[in-house]
């Protein structure tokens, strides 16, 4: 019997929606002072109730169609029960048998084809900080971030490697990112990460074990993370050892995993329909406008603007996929000649709050030249040196006749000067 | 008469006419629950402030709005800001809430004033009020009885004139059957007419606030009230409210088409039902004997589907944010949280939470079919009056029994009445008239046209 890598991913998604999935609460948590942004909802206090966030609905099933999901016309929210400080409730509302998307798919550069289970949407919990007050240690609950709404994507076990995972990874953050519903951001936590790793004989009969990794918060983490696990995991087979089922963490410094929890039992969550929220029936037409409003999505555009405006593969996917370059790249692209654009955004990296520089101004200056009139003016530089500032204007103008006229003389001037001041120090 | 006697109607009509002040009527409430409830225990908190309340509204004189000046008790199971809410459930109780029930805002709004918090079963698990973790209510017509429950507190209330009405909320006759063990007027509006935001919940899918009076009349001017869509309830229906309850004359029964279902006629309430039959067929009124399922078979679904529910609603009580740790949690809620918890559990949920509701949609139909043919149907409240003291400790299913008959109309979400239509040994008895969703006027006019023929509604508890 044969055993190969076999990754399946859960992702978590926090969307950028004003309020929160069941509350009025800004969505809006990062960086606030603790349990300042809460209400009876988000707090579960007795009496409050959900009210669904349409905002949240309808990006989750955006985030589905563009993963190429079937929308569940009839859906409904669950309770899933389990104990823990940072779940007011006691239960989360999250989605059990009927997600609002399933089946999707996406595929990595090499062809293969990433199935994506299913697109759901639940409640984020609390915030739990651990210190020490007054020499005691102590649990702290931040409430804020407790009902911002979360989207769930589960893929199925067809990932085979950390450069698979992290590929997929990359491309899904991408589109998610050209949707405008959340920033995914992995160090603000709004984008989060497990994959489930085992070696099975295929991705249709899985081993009798797997392991989970948390906390990991880059892709090059989960790469490395993955990678780890799948040598570990290797070696003990090859010894006759089947790998303990658990969850764990993942050590950057170290670049292992390390044993965090054993699950023994997998935990009964006692799901059913939540009470407190009708079923969300959606017709096709509703749907269908849905996806009307889905953009081009990253990989699409990146063809597109390679074929359009013969922009580098390279040049156009970075484009393509952060919205605040293309953005600035659609505004200008009919003022300045696309292709220089496109570089003075990716490779110059302009400041995107200006407008472009002027048409001559946008040349920008070889260094190559500046230090040949540099050294061709010798003289020119030591009278600079004794106090004869004036002489820089001689120099730019060395400079604007090796270049043709062709670059903005202020830029030259300051590129002179800054020469001019390392040569100083040095001197 | 006193003026804690009297109904919203009357004493709005008096204070309109400036015959006595609202520090009058809110004192006259004051002294008659001095007077009484140290017997009856239907208060677990009074609002201090309620005579500073009645004198500002003295002094700003009356601005016509619907409750203005009228004083009224309400069950603690309605969040109160700043007026401590417990449940009757020792876990809350120090609990004093931040925000306030929709119900509560809405009265408030409309002129109310709030005497205080009535006594139920804890968490409202039950049918007794003897389940309060506070001591249980006593029964206003015999203090040797139980009031019903689990809106006891309130029903008491209103029956020994400690207020002029009362508050309640209903899973499964929660107030219709007390109202008709005090010999008071119960009113349940159909599931998502009025919010049960703020209210701590106990069977979600099933919970209904709903008034307790003196008079059908008043029940329909407190539901207008009460009722309609709230942002913070999504199950809340955004129908308009249909209730008017100027237009409550003017029912006669001529050509009306009621059901009598065979199932229901047990116990020896059902021999007063038959003397209520009579008064509407006599005013021209056809009444058909209907076969419906055997309510029996409800009291399995509603067990498994409010057991369920309630293992739920109980988990964030915690103590880590407000209110004890779990330990304070009395038998009844570790009861029903246990059976909640395994009949969710994997393996068991289909056996049991997705048959029963399975059955529910069954019950639902039936009632759909029946109210095609029929205008609403008749019935006991209970199976028969008042049980003394001590009777539900001697049976797990006390509330089940005991709320038969009211079971099925809770399951299918319908609207109904318990109106008085009897005494049995001294203890009053309640008649159901119950209709179709949505039905809230059709039902309030034919419980006030039953009330304009009987004076059962009338009879007062000797105190």
């Amino acid at each position: 019997m044969k055993l190969q890598p076999v990754i399946g991913l859960e992702i978590h998604v926090e969307l950028k929606t004003k309020t929160g999935m069941f509350c009025g609460c800004s969505a809006d948590h990062f960086g606030k002072a603790p349990n300042t942004n809460t209400c009876p909802v988000c707090l579960g206090l007795p009496g409050a109730l959900p009210v669904p966030n349409h905002q949240a609905i309808d990006w989750a099933i955006m985030i589905g169609l563009a993963l190429d999901c079937r929308v569940n016309l009839e859906s409904s929210f669950d309770r899933k029960h389990y104990f823990y400080p940072d779940l007011p409730k006691g239960y989360q509302i999250s989605q059990y048998d009927d997600p609002f998307c399933q089946a999707g798919k996406l595929s990595l550069a090499s062809g293969k084809i990433i199935r994506i289970n299913r697109v759901h949407l639940e409640e984020d919990t609390a915030k739990m900080q651990h210190q020490v007050i007054d020499g005691q240690k102590m649990t702290l609950v931040d409430f804020n971030r407790s009902g911002v709404p979360l989207v769930e994507i589960v893929t199925e076990p067809d990932i085979a490697s950390g450069e698979e995972a992290k590929e997929f990874l990359k491309k899904l953050r991408d589109i998610i990112r050209s949707l405008g519903v959340s920033d995914c951001d992995m160090e603000k936590g709004s984008m989060r990460l497990e994959p489930n790793i085992s070696w099975s004989e295929s991705p249709e009969k899985l081993n009798n074990y797997k392991v989970e990794i948390k906390n990991l918060n880059s892709f090059r983490f989960a790469q490395q993370g993955i990678d780890f696990e799948l040598k570990r995991q290797k070696e003990l087979l090859d010894q006759g050892k089947t790998p303990v089922q658990e969850t764990r963490g993942y050590n950057p410094q170290k670049r292992a995993t390390f044993s965090q929890r054993v699950k023994e039992t997998s935990a009964d969550y006692r799901y059913f329909p939540d009470p407190d929220i009708p079923p969300i029936v959606l017709t096709r037409e509703y749907v269908e406008n849905l996806r009307t409003k889905l953009p081009q999505l990253p990989e699409a555009l990146a063809n597109e603007m390679v074929n359009k405006f013969h922009l580098s593969l390279s040049t156009a996917q970075l484009l393509s996929k952060d919205q605040l370059k293309l953005a600035y790249f659609n505004q200008y692209k009919n003022q300045v000649e696309p292709l220089e654009l496109a570089n003075l955004i990716v490779n110059k990296k302009i400041d995107l709050d200006q407008p472009p520089p002027a048409k001559a101004a946008s040349r920008a200056v070889d260094p190559n030249i500046i230090d040949q009139v540099l050294k061709e003016n010798a003289d020119a530089v030591a009278k600079y040196r004794t106090g004869k500032t004036s002489v820089i204007g001689f120099l730019v103008g060395q400079v604007m006749r090796l270049t043709g006229g062709k670059v903005d003389p202020k830029q030259v001037q300051d590129k002179l000067l800054k020469a001019l001041q390392v040569r100083n120090l040095q001197g | 008469m006193r003026l804690n006697q009297l109904t919203v109607i009357e004493a709005r009509a008096g204070l309109k006419a400036k015959k006595f002040s609202v520090v009058e009527l809110a004192t006259a409430c004051l002294v008659q629950i001095k007077a009484v409830d140290k017997k009856l225990h239907a208060f677990l908190t009074l609002n201090d402030r309620i005579l500073d309340q009645a004198k500002k509204l003295d002094q700003s004189g009356d601005d016509g709005r619907p409750l203005w000046g009228i004083p009224f008790a309400i069950k603690d199971n309605f969040l109160t800001e700043g007026l401590r809410t417990t449940a009757s459930a020792k876990v809350l109780d120090n609990f004093v809430p931040q925000y306030s029930a929709t119900v509560y805002k809405k009265l408030i709004e409309a002129g109310a004033l709030c005497l205080g918090k009535t006594n139920m079963d804890a968490w409202a698990h039950g049918s007794s009020t003897e389940t309060s973790d506070y001591g249980s209510t006593l029964n206003p017509w015999n203090t040797k009885y139980l009031p019903g429950g689990s809106s006891g507190g309130s029903a008491a209330a209103v029956a020994a004139d400690m207020c002029l009405f009362g508050i309640g909320s209903e899973t499964a006759g929660s107030v219709r059957q007390p109202a008709a063990w005090c010999g008071v007027t119960g009113f349940k509006p159909t599931y998502g007419r009025v919010s049960r935001y703020g209210v701590v919940a106990m069977a979600s899918s099933t919970d209904s606030p709903g008034p307790l009076t003196k008079t059908v009349a008043d029940a329909a001017l407190i539901t207008k009230i009460i009722a309609g869509h709230d942002v913070y309830d999504a199950t809340t229906s955004p129908r308009p409210v249909e209730i008017n309850p100027n237009s409550l004359q003017g029912e006669n029964l001529k050509g009306k088409i009621i059901a009598l279902p065979k199932e229901y006629l047990i116990g020896e309430a059902s021999g007063l039902i038959l003397e209520a039959v009579k008064v509407f067929e006599s005013a021209g009124a056809q009444v058909k004997p209907v076969t419906l399922m055997d309510p029996q078979f409800t009291i399995a679904v509603y067990t498994i589907i409010q057991r369920c529910e309630v293992s739920s609603n109980l988990a964030r009580y915690d103590g880590i944010r407000f209110g004890h740790d779990r330990s304070s949690f009395s038998y009844e809620a570790k009861n029903r949280s246990l059976l909640g918890a395994f009949s969710l559990s994997t393996g068991y949920f289909d056996q049991y939470y997705k048959k029963a509701q399975q059955v529910r949609t069954m019950i639902i139909d039936e009632f759909d079919r029946l109210f095609k043919q029929f205008d609403f149907y008749l019935a006991p409240i209970s199976p028969g009056p008042a049980l003394p003291l001590g009777a539900s400790k001697t049976s797990a299913m006390f509330g089940e029994l005991q709320d038969v008959l009211v079971e099925p109309s809770s399951i299918a979400g319908l609207t109904g009445l318990s109106v008085p239509c009897g005494i049995i040994s001294g203890l009053p008895i309640g008649l159901q008239i119950t209709g179709a969703q949505f039905d809230e006027q059709k039902i309030l006019q034919v419980g006030h046209w039953y009330q304009q023929q009987t004076k059962w509604h009338l009879e007062k508890p000797k105190l």
